[in-house]
């Protein structure tokens, strides 16, 4: 029995997704609006440039402190929409209900859907709705599809990332992570964690209209969901062959989400995020990014937290606040929780 | 956070990394830990990088994912699937290779398999499906065979049972030891171990085999603490064994504890994958709870031999600290985080997945 089926990690965002996407869709479905593999679809339409994006969302259990699965698929659908530099203008819902799911639950999500989709400036224009027998699902499960449009002047690709760009994040990562495996977990203890989950397109839109010249040096962004910022910053390190090198004291992490991964043996690199950005830009253009960055709400505590260079080739690297190196790697699968 | 930062302080960890520098031993010194926790946190620091090139700190047999041996892994698997009950472990345990796949692939074979984060869960899954067989897959050494004994005795209800692969540290040391091809200057104990059993049963070894024992907590300091202490050790000639993690560790552990485990299991000798069987280095229920032995209650049958080690695989010789990873040809090539071809490659503790990169 070698690994003929799926198993749960292929779906954690880490290496064996990436060889299933690879192997079985990439090499049926490829084409060049498919091959950059970027959060959303980006097609030119006459002047216009479309952003097109798809996502389904499983979370369990479907509400958590900060949100719930209704506001994690508008935000992030609209979120990986925002990342290409897109105005989410609309979006899909189709709902795959499982038999004896409440409907005064549902009514809570729906409602959060509305009060998301008015944050994210984006209007649900269609949808679908399934039920599937009891045990067949897992209660409630969402599928959305975004459309957004995109400038013709913004051009954000991860081809442009270059030797001396900075790294900003908006600020502490591994909350929605951590918010939902303490849920999951069902620890009995008292703490303040709460999912960052919330659309990014305010802020992104800020920088991006700013006309003081900072945008020009704006090169990708991505939002570090499944895998964390791990799974993003080896991508890129991959994708372009260079290295990445991020600074142990500059990544912010709050101390509930530290004391839980402590917990559990978690690093708080490769746990989930859903309201944050990372942002790849200009080194000259850093410093101004990051002030605009902290004139936001959601961008009150943005850092630099690395940079590109070099070497090592293909290889994420975290300098510890000892001076010390390691290597941080590509999450192979599901991180989980040590023996001891 | 309290308790942790103070450990993990820049001034205090580079002024003891100076300190250990400063030292002059008439040889290089290779020290062993036994504990993977302790290999989680020298690699996610980086300590190695700030020791002397004379101190060299190698892992010893203290994975316990690696050391589980296959037969019991395999069992798991024919239970979960033979016998239609759910399997329920620590998440470490789902990816390790046995025979014909790990317990990941069970679970995609249709095979019902839980993670939890403590054997009490697994008790309480057996409590509110009284119709379904919850089999709990115990592993790890002292630390984790507590927390089991204490769910046996909460007296779990008939359906529940477990499978015993619990081990324990001091016959792994006296194995090394009596090795002669496994020169070590000294070993650092793991705190948590100790904090459970406390140190009295070390306290035979520093005079009968002149080396050095340090017991050591999981942050920086500790580490730092205990390998300066045996640097110390080795330049007076004057061998104990040390505890460098008082906040914790007591010479008689806690009594509670260690009454539990002694009142649920026996010492058995048993297998350490890559080793071998180690004689009284394991722990299987006593006789008054054997309705909960698993391998008594499905009764299977051994259809054919498990495979510890794959060909070519030399994760034998990093368990005893005989070869770093990188010496063995797998490493990186056919032998990935991804698709691990030995058990040190597994866990977020095996030797060789820490040097691969956390």
């Amino acid at each position: 029995m070698k690994r003929e089926r799926i198993l749960m990690g292929h779906g954690s965002g880490g290496k064996l997704m990436r060889k299933l996407i690879k192997e079985t869709f990439l090499k049926n479905l490829d084409n060049p609006f498919l091959s950059p593999l970027s959060d959303s679809a980006v097609i030119k339409m006459g002047k216009e440039k479309i952003a097109i994006t798809t996502d389904s969302y499983v979370v369990s259990p479907p509400f958590f402190p900060g949100g719930d699965i209704g506001k994690l698929a508008v935000a992030g659908t609209a979120n990986d929409l925002s990342v290409v530099g897109a105005t989410p203008l609309f979006m899909t819902l189709s709902l795959v209900l499982e038999e004896g799911f409440p409907i005064t639950d549902l009514e809570r999500i729906i409602q959060s859907i509305k009060i998301t989709a008015h944050e994210a400036a984006v209007d649900v224009v269609t949808g679908d709705t399934k039920v599937v027998e009891k045990g067949k699902g897992d209660g409630i499960f969402i599928n959305t599809s975004g459309v957004g449009t995109i400038p013709e002047k913004i051009s954000l690709s991860m081809e442009k990332i270059g030797i001396g760009d900075r790294i900003i994040v908006n600020g502490s990562i591994g909350d929605h992570g951590a918010a939902v495996m303490m849920m999951r977990s069902g620890f009995q203890f008292e703490s303040d964690l709460i999912s960052d989950c919330a659309p990014l397109y305010s802020l992104i839109q800020t920088l991006l209209k700013d006309n003081s010249g900072a945008s020009s040096g704006i090169k990708f962004m991505r939002d570090p969901t499944r895998g964390g910022v791990a799974a993003t910053l080896n991508e890129i390190a991959e994708n372009r062959g260079l290295g990445v090198t991020i600074y142990e004291n500059e990544i912010p992490v709050r101390d509930s989400v530290r004391s839980l991964c402590e917990i559990l043996g978690l690093d708080p690199l490769y746990v989930a995020n859903e309201g944050k950005v990372l942002i790849i830009v200009n080194r000259k253009k850093s410093e101004r990014v990051l002030e605009i960055m902290r004139g936001h709400p959601l961008g009150r505590e943005a850092r630099i937290i690395g940079e590109i260079q070099e070497k090592p080739e293909k290889r994420v690297v975290l300098k510890t606040r000892y001076g010390t190196s390691r290597i941080v790697d590509l999450p192979e699968e599901e991180k989980l929780p040590r023996i001891c | 956070m309290k308790h942790i930062d103070e450990y993990r302080d820049e001034k205090v960890i580079s002024g003891m990394a100076s300190t250990i520098s400063r030292r002059k031993a008439a040889k290089p010194l290779k020290f062993m830990h036994v504990c993977g926790t302790h290999e989680n946190a020298i690699a996610r620091f980086g300590l190695r990088a700030l020791l002397p090139e004379w101190i060299r700190i190698i892992a010893g047999p203290g994975c316990p994912v690696c050391i589980c041996p296959t037969e019991d892994i395999d069992l798991a698997s024919q239970i979960a699937l033979e016998k239609k009950a759910a399997i329920v472990t620590f998440g470490d345990m789902m990816k390790v290779p046995a025979t014909d796949g790990s317990l990941f692939d069970v679970k995609s074979s249709g095979g019902k398999i839980h993670v939890v984060y403590s054997p009490s869960d697994a008790v309480s899954m057996a409590r509110e499906n009284p119709y379904e067989e919850i089999c709990f897959f115990g592993v790890g050494f002292e630390t984790t065979a507590a927390p089991v004994a204490a769910a046996i005795l909460s007296r779990p209800p008939d359906n529940f049972s477990m499978i015993s692969s619990h081990r324990i540290i001091p016959p792994a040391l006296e194995l090394l030891l009596n090795r002669d091809d496994v020169a070590i200057d000294g070993f650092i104990l793991p705190g948590h171990v100790t904090t459970v059993m406390g140190y009295s049963e070390y306290e035979d070894f520093p005079k009968k085999y002149g080396k050095g024992v340090a017991i050591a907590g999981f942050e920086p300091a500790d580490v730092l603490l205990a390998i300066l202490n045996l640097v110390e050790q080795v330049i007076e000639k004057d061998y104990k064994v040390f505890n460098c993690y008082r906040r914790s560790v007591t010479r008689e552990g806690n009594r509670l504890a260690r009454e539990a485990i002694q009142n649920v299991f026996e010492i058995s000798d048993s297998r350490w994958r890559g080793i071998g069987i180690i004689k009284n280095s394991g722990l299987k229920l006593r006789t008054e709870f054997q309705k909960y032995d698993a391998v008594k209650k499905f009764q299977l049958r051994k259809e054919k031999e498990s495979i510890d080690l794959n060909p070519g695989c030399l994760c034998h010789l990093i368990m005893i600290g005989k070869i770093e990873p990188p010496e063995c040809p797998m490493f990186g090539k056919r032998c990935t985080p991804e698709f691990p071809y030995g058990p040190c490659m597994v866990s977020s503790e095996g030797t060789c997945r820490l040097h691969h990169g956390l």
